[in-house]
């Protein structure tokens, strides 16, 4: 029980350092913007590149939080009203993917991983 | 309204389950709804924290902060799990008799009860983060009704409501069971919770080997729906494991059996010592 506290105060004071240092190299990555807007997600189909690197940035430009998710990456992010956010993918097959706001069950788009 | 509801109800689910489960565990311990209280309000809180600086964590290692944290968080909770279930294997079935009455055995009880409140604190963190960022909104927006306000309320009722159901279900299980029954809840809800660990590091790029997709039963059971969520609750269920999940999920099961077995026989060894003195 002591170790694992010990455990959990190093990973804390790890992540506090991670949290100070910000992004460094995350710049030279490619951009993929999508915008959400209580419960519009803009462009519907998220052009993305595969088997590379890129950065999502999820802009909420609306009144409403949201949640960007998607169940067949495996990847979601809330977001609160007017809010920016990125998730950064390592790789993708190429393929076409669903993606929706959790928040706002009737939002869907497509990401296209070519 | 509905949509609210709905909203609510699912992101308290998975959160609430773990501690009907927690709650079933740590039963026979004395003194052990001090330290459930502490990690429910050390839960919310951290879930407010993390509401409060999400856009800070998110960039935080470069980036997948997120990741990072929901992986840190989750590791926790799989070691107090296992830890909780080695120590129940070499102390529960006496708890439930005559070990009540002696001190030892209580503040040894209060370390058991002391891991699983952290298991409640990080589960209402990782679940209860949305949430926050979900009501906050609408009640900050000033757009929304009262009756989305009302929605998201009975929501979270329904779903503490489905917790309790579920907690007194477990509870009656006759306590000749019980034992048995939540050191499996809670090994499998601890493998489960392992796979969604191991899942948060390759999403940060901390683990990149075997992460082909095994299976794909999301039109059977699609995981985003209401048995996929309460099945990825309790044993951890996700419609599309990757091959490193499924080892990672089977490994943490061996290991939390083999434990226990190592825990039980030093309990037979301890009592044929006690026995020769």
């Amino acid at each position: 029980m002591g170790a694992s506290i010990g455990h959990a105060a190093a990973f804390l004071a790890v992540f506090a350092a991670g949290l100070t240092m910000g992004p460094a190299q995350a710049d030279d990555l490619p951009v993929i913007k999508v915008e959400m807007r209580d419960g519009i997600i803009t462009p519907t189909t998220i052009e993305v590149p595969a088997n590379t690197r890129f950065k999502l940035e999820i802009t909420n430009s609306g009144t409403s939080p949201v949640e960007f998710e998607s169940t067949e990456l495996k990847r979601e992010k809330a977001l609160a009203a007017g809010s920016t956010s990125s998730i950064i993918f390592r790789t993708i097959d190429p393929g076409t993917y669903d993606v929706f706001d959790d928040f706002h069950p009737e939002a869907k788009a497509k990401l296209v991983a070519k | 309204m509905i949509g609210a509801f709905v909203i609510a109800f699912r992101e308290v689910i998975e959160a609430g389950l773990i501690v009907s489960i927690v709650l079933a565990a740590t039963r026979s311990i004395p003194g052990r709804s001090r330290w459930v209280v502490l990690g429910i309000i050390a839960g919310i809180t951290g879930a407010a924290l993390v509401a409060l600086f999400a856009e800070k964590i998110s960039e935080a290692f470069e980036g997948t902060g997120q990741d990072m944290l929901n992986a840190g968080v989750l590791i926790a909770a799989v070691l107090m799990l296992i830890w909780h279930n080695v120590w129940m294997s070499r102390h529960g079935r006496e708890m439930a008799r005559e070990f009540k009455a002696a001190g030892e055995a209580v503040r040894s009880g209060e370390r058991a009860a002391a891991a699983l409140s952290v298991v409640v604190g990080a589960a209402i963190l990782r679940e209860g983060a949305e949430l926050v960022l979900f009501l906050y909104g609408l009640v900050a927006s000033g757009t929304s009704g009262v009756d989305l306000q009302l929605g998201a309320l009975a929501g979270i009722g329904a779903g503490a409501l489905l917790a309790a159901v579920s907690y007194f279900g477990l509870a009656s299980i006759p306590s000749r069971y019980v034992f048995a029954v939540t050191s499996a809840l809670v090994t499998f809800l601890a493998a489960g919770l392992a796979a969604q660990a191991v899942q948060f590091l390759a999403n940060a790029g901390l683990v990149e080997a075997l992460q082909q997709t095994l299976w794909n039963s999301s039109g059977i059971i699609p995981e985003n729906g209401l048995p996929g969520r309460v099945l990825h609750a309790l044993v951890g269920y996700t419609d599309r494991p990757t091959a490193l999940q499924a080892i990672v999920y089977v490994a943490t099961i061996v290991l939390m059996i083999a434990l226990t077995r190592m825990g039980a026989a030093t309990k037979r060894q301890d009592a044929r010592t006690v026995g020769q003195t």
